[in-house]
This record gives structure tokens, sequence and C-alpha cells, in this order.
């Protein structure tokens, strides 16, 4: 897809660009942190790039930069907890206790936190209903399912916590990493279905059968929605309609509240004061999956800060070819320095080839969007377990941007002119 | 039938593991090496993410069985990437000649609703025809040998699995009981074999462990820890202490660099480094395969191949799972 979306990008360029590699502008991020306008920053991306440790990082370099900072995780790694200093993490923010020397001096802060959905969802019932009622609704079997196993419950209690956050005033730092779903885009459609589902009149008129019945059941919601209810009432039997209509009826007082509620958390995301972070592995799955959520993010007109590229191996002696590294391999291995130098050398070349494998995706990236900027990551010799290496990761993710490869330098477009 | 000591019955391969570790990958290949010797085997995908055309590099799969290779000596896979609306119409149609009335559906977007309304009832939708395809006969014979799953990622798989039986609990009466009954029995029999794909890094290796556990504890048969991009050694062993603390002898190795015509004195600094890395993230490896054989499974383990991986990257790991032992 990003192939042929790069051919047709090429062929319309001159010639003389043509051949100019494609990069991308480099993502500041130290900036994006440092701005008090930065209010919400969004971590997304497929499952296993990184996106947990991306944000722990992320919230920990802005709390040392002075802001007041909660990250909200939605399942980190019980290790990356206790890196954080804490035993367990859970619905409310807790401080960092390990963090609170680092970010003394700048006066900033850090808390964090992980998303109960099932907590979230039973706290919205309990402050929007009556305690009898609110009773009624939590010991409803359709919707103790409901909060605890449908697909979306997570996407959108992350969103609902997101707004809640907000509301507080108390941080001026929200970071936000999103849950583990099949698609990173379900983290915008899924509360839109959710609520679109809780609010619409379909579930009332499934709940209408038990209410009123026969005609006048038809002449309100139409012969098609009729079959529909009779279907389901087929294939899931009475006594789950039953619970739905007894679900409906007592959250009748909360009906708009929570489209309303989604709408208004989704209107906070497209504001200028959020920034979503795409976070991908270099490898073609991830870029894929990356891509289509920076289309969709320019499509909804969402602010998009960047690409974070998690686990890229660069080398620190390119000059050094793989091919060349390795035919001096070939000539060594007699005595035992000679076999550790040539292991050496392999090493190295296996390395280059990484990179530039790694390098021609980011390639492939930056021609299919070529105004995303991305800031790669190097990959970390071992697991992330401690507030040292995730403050490394910190490093890398603001340190400050060099103007190592301009995109059109002079030099380079005097000496392409003749050619043109 | 494909067998394996540690799973003499199963015919239905479930394939979970941590996002990232290369599930679908090794569900292809594995479907592949159990193929071979003219088996039909058939790979299923549930979560509309089309990553098997992906890799066997054929467009888009429909809602249909399609052949996507030919296994060595014969045997073929076919793939089948199930399309929850289009099931939720074939359940309908199959057990309540509801075919007009699922038209309907489709035109009104019901299955959003209809997988609302049952939290849950996506998953007995997938969960079915997955059964459906492991029981069916034809003339007599079994469909097929042996079907495996890309299922989902080790987070999601438990709810995935036992869903079935939240919707039983949930619809105490009604067919989608007996439904999701049938299900449960399937998954629960000999005739299943979960496998947990993991890479040697932390969070893997402790989600496979969280994984087997809960699996267990609603009793789901586990079958086997497939360890998939294993890096190799490029240090000698005995080297590798001393690479990953930095203590291997930098004046001699910037000699013998410069023996072969390399710039050693500005080149071992760097290469050391790399050597470090790549010395700790063996002794990362080392460590997580430690604590692999700690939970006791049949393991098996893939190698890291170069590359993106392609069509003949699957034929190489199946070739390595069948060395390893799985028919």
């Amino acid at each position: 897809m990003s192939g042929a979306r790069s051919v047709s990008r090429s062929a319309k360029a001159s010639p003389s660009r043509a051949r100019t590699v494609a990069t991308s502008p480099a993502l500041d991020l130290a900036a994006v942190i440092a701005d008090p306008g930065t209010r919400i920053i969004v971590c997304c991306g497929a499952g296993g790039v990184g996106k947990t440790t991306i944000s722990a990082a992320l919230a920990l370099a802005a709390a040392e930069a002075g802001r007041q900072v909660v990250v909200m995780t939605i399942d980190p790694a019980r290790r990356l907890a206790q890196s954080l200093g804490l035993k367990h993490l859970d619905n409310t923010p807790r401080d960092v206790p390990a963090a609170a020397e680092l970010t003394a001096a700048s006066g900033g802060h850090l808390q964090a936190m992980m998303l109960d959905m099932k907590r979230t969802f039973d706290e919205i019932v309990e402050a929007h209903s009556e305690p009898a009622r609110a009773r009624q609704i939590l010991e409803n079997p359709f919707y103790q399912a409901l909060s605890s196993s449908f697909a979306g419950t997570q996407e959108y209690m992350a969103m609902e916590k997101l707004g809640q956050l907000r509301e507080t005033g108390k941080w001026d730092l929200i970071i936000v990493d999103t849950p583990p779903s099949r698609s990173a885009l379900d983290f915008l459609d899924a509360p839109h279905r959710m609520s679109r589902f809780l609010d619409g009149t379909m579930i009332r008129l499934l709940s209408a059968p038990a209410r009123a019945g026969g005609r006048a059941y038809l002449k309100v919601v139409g012969a098609g929605l009729a079959i529909f209810g009779r279907i389901i009432a087929k294939i899931l039997g009475g006594q789950l309609l039953k619970d739905v209509s007894h679900f409906v009826g007592a959250l009748d007082t909360m009906f708009g509240g929570f489209r309303q509620r989604a709408q208004a958390t989704y209107d906070l995301l497209r504001q200028p004061g959020t920034a979503f972070l795409v976070v991908a592995a270099p490898e073609p799955d991830a870029l894929r999956e990356a891509s289509y959520f920076v289309d969709r993010l320019s499509t909804d007109q969402m602010p998009l800060a960047g690409l974070v590229l998690n686990r890229v191996h660069p080398s620190t002696v390119p000059a050094l070819s793989a091919g060349r590294a390795e035919g001096a391999a070939e000539n060594l291995a007699s005595s035992r320095t000679d076999v550790v130098v040539a292991s050496l050398l392999r090493i190295h070349a296996e390395r280059m080839r990484t990179d530039a494998q790694e390098q021609r995706l980011a390639r492939r990236f930056a021609s299919a969007h070529p105004d995303v900027p991305v800031r790669p990551v190097p990959a970390a010799a071992q697991d992330v377990h401690d507030l040292t290496a995730l403050r490394e990761i910190g490093d890398h993710l603001t340190a400050p941007v060099t103007a190592r490869r301009p995109r059109k330098t002079p030099a380079r477009r005097a000496s392409s002119r003749p050619t043109a | 039938m494909p067998t394996s000591p540690a799973w003499p019955a199963a015919r239905l391969h479930v394939v979970t593991g941590k996002g990232g570790t290369g599930k679908t990958t090794v569900a292809a290949a594995l479907a592949l090496s159990m193929a071979s010797g003219g088996r039909r085997v058939l790979l299923v995908e549930v979560e509309e993410r089309q990553g098997i055309a992906q890799l066997f590099d054929t467009p888009p799969l429909p809602y249909e069985e399609r052949r996507v290779a030919v296994a060595r000596g014969g045997g073929e896979v076919r793939a089948l990437a199930i399309d929850v609306e289009a099931a939720l119409l074939e359940y309908l149609e199959m057990f309540y000649n509801l075919k007009r009335a699922g038209r309907a559906l489709r035109r009104m977007g019901a299955v959003d609703f209809a997988t609302a309304i049952a939290p849950g009832l996506r998953d007995v939708l997938l969960t079915g025809k997955i059964k459906e395809a492991v029981t069916r006969q034809v003339k007599g014979a079994r469909a097929y040998d042996a079907v495996v799953v890309d299922a989902p990622p080790t987070g999601r798989i438990v709810r995935f699995l036992s869903v079935t039986e939240h919707v039983a609990g949930l619809a105490k009466g009604g067919p989608i009981k007996t439904q999701s009954d049938g299900v449960m029995a399937v998954l629960r029999s000999s005739q299943t074999a979960i496998h947990i794909v993991t890479v040697l890094e932390d969070m893997p290796v402790q989600e496979t462990a969280d994984a087997i556990a809960e699996l267990r504890a609603i009793g789901l048969p586990v079958g086997s820890i497939i360890v998939n991009m294993a890096r190799q050694p490029l240090l000698p062993l005995n080297a590798m202490a001393r690479a990953a603390s930095g203590r291997l002898d930098s004046t001699a190795i910037a000699a013998t660099l410069s023996k072969v015509g390399l710039d050693g004195e500005s080149l071992v600094g760097p290469l050391l480094l790399e050597a470090g890395d790549h010395a700790q993230g063996w002794q990362g490896q080392l460590a997580c395969r430690a604590r692999v054989a700690e939970l006791k499974r049949l393991t098996y383990e893939l190698p890291d191949l170069p590359g993106p991986i392609d069509t003949g990257s699957l034929y190489e790991l199946a070739d390595s799972l069948t060395q390893s032992g799985i028919k």
C-alpha cells in the first residue's frame, strides 16, 4: 500500500528530486513536553511495540522537565510497575516515590495509574443514579457482562477516564497508553460504537416488547426492527432480553449521558492541546498499522505529533560496511584473540544489515508520509525494568534534534541542477 | 492425523502469544508443517486483519476456504478469514432458516447491535465456526486433518476461548446456550491444544506463564510453548560474560583489527560496545529460556530469520518445526 503511494509521489516529483532519499523530519519531543500548551499525549500503536514503556519514559521525562504529570497505563507489565517503585497500580493515580528525587529540582511531579475498566464503569453508574437504582444496575447480569467483557469497553472506559482526569485539572499533562486492541483505530472507534449502542433507540426498542406488545410495538418500531427483535429473542432466549430490558429501565435516567460524555472526550482529542504519538517497531506489520493510524488521524483532523520508531539498531561505526567487516573476519580465525575479533566483526556486520533493513522501512514510511516527524529510539540491550533504564529511553526520546540529514542542502540543490 | 507425543488426539491447534511475538507467522508455519506428507490443514484467522493473506502474498481472503500453500509431500494448507457478519448470517441460515431476515439485518448494520446485545456473541460465532470446521465430515471422512487458529493475543485469549461460558451464563436457556456448550466441549477435550508463542524477553515470557496458569485454571488444554526468533550466539560462549561486562582485552583486539587492515584504534571502542549489546542480549535470552523451562511444557524453538518474513521463510520455519517432531 505504502509502496504504491510512494511510486505515485516520486512519479510526480521532478527528475532531480526523484533520486533523493526520502527522510522524515525529526520529531522534537523535548519541545512537545516542555510546551505548557500540551495537555494530553496519547500513545497509540499495534501490540508489542513498547507503547507502555514509551508512555512511562515520556511521563518521567516530562515530570523531570517540571510538568505535573499523570500517566495512565492500560496493562503494564508487573515489572514496569515495580520499576516505578510501585507494588501494583490501580484505578487511582498514585505518586511514584522513586521519581520524586529526580523531579524535585524542577518542581515536576509524577503520578501513575492503571485503568480498571469495570471499576470505572461502575463509578459512572454510581455517580449518575440514585443509590438504589445504581445497585440494581450493578447487579444486573447483562450489565456485568457488558462492563467486563464487551469488546470496546476498555477503549470506552480509557476515554472516559481520560475525560475525568482532565476535568479535575489536577495535572497539567496527561499521558495515555492505549489498550492492546485488535487495531490501534479501535481506540477512536470503540467509544463511539459503544455510546451509540447505550444511548441508541435500538436498545430501547429491543427492550420494548417487554413493555408494549403486539400491534402497538409494530407501529412504533416498524416491521424491520420487529423482525430483528424476534431474531434476537430467538437466538438469545427470553432471559437475556428480560435482563436487557431491566437494565435499560434502570438506566433510563442516564440516557443521553453516555453519548454526550464520549463526544466531549472525543472533541477534547481534537483540540490543539492534544498530541497523538504513534509508536511502531521497525517491522512491516507495525509500520503498516502506524500508517493506517496516521491516515486516520489526518482524516479526523486530530493533532499528530509524530511517530516514535521504537527499538532500532543503529551502528556507532556505520563507516565500516557489513561486507568489509565480514571480509576482514574471514582473514582471521586462527588464534584465540582472532576468533573473538572475527566474532566482533560478524556482530557488527549483522547489526549493519539489520540497520539497513530498518532504514529501508523507515524510508518507505517517510515517502508515504513525508510530513510526519519521526523519532527513532535505539533498542535497549536488556529488558527495561528500572527507573534508570526508563530514563535512558526518555533521554533518547527527548534528545535535541540534530540537523544530521537536512532535507535540502544548498550544496545538493546546486549539484543536482545541471542534471535536471 | 497430525500428531505429536504431547497431544496425540489434537486436531484443533490454537496459537496465541503476546503481540509482536510473531504468532501469525508461527501459526502459518505450524499449518505448513502439519500439512506435509499429504494432509489437509485449515488455517483460520479471526481478527479480520488479513495477516494470512499478507504472509502468503495472496490477495485479501474472502469468507471462504481457499488454498494458500502446498506443503512438502503434497499436502495443502487452506486459509479462512472469518468475517463475523458473514458468520452470523450463515448461522442464522443454518439454524433458523432466516436468510431473508439476515439480509434485513445486514441492511440495518445489525451485527454491531447483535454482538453488543450479547457481549461475547462475536466470540461464540468465531469459535462456533472453528468448531464446525474441526468436526466437519465430507463423505464420511474428516474434511481437515487439522485446524490451526491464529487466535487473539495472550491478553485476550482466555476471554476468547471461555466467552462461550460467559454467554451460557448470560443466556440461561435458548439455542445460543446449546451452541456454546457444544463449542466448549470441543475446546476442553483432548481434540484441542493451545500453543503459546513467545520470544525470549521478560514480558512475553511472563505473559506466557500467566496465560498457561489461566488456561489451566479453567480446564483448557495447553499444548506447547513455541519460542520464536531465538537468536544465535555470535561470540564464542566463553567470551560472552567478558563481552557483556566490558572486560574483553581491547588492546589485543585493536592490534588484531589493525593486522587485517582496519583502523583498530578507532574501531575497537564501538565494536566492543556492539559486542556488549549482543552479549547482554544473549544473557537475557538465557535467563528467559531458563524461565520457559521452568514452565515444564513441551517447547519448540524457532530461529530468528534475517530479513522480513516471506513465504519462503514460512517453509524454513515449518521445516524447523517438523524436524523438532511436529508432524
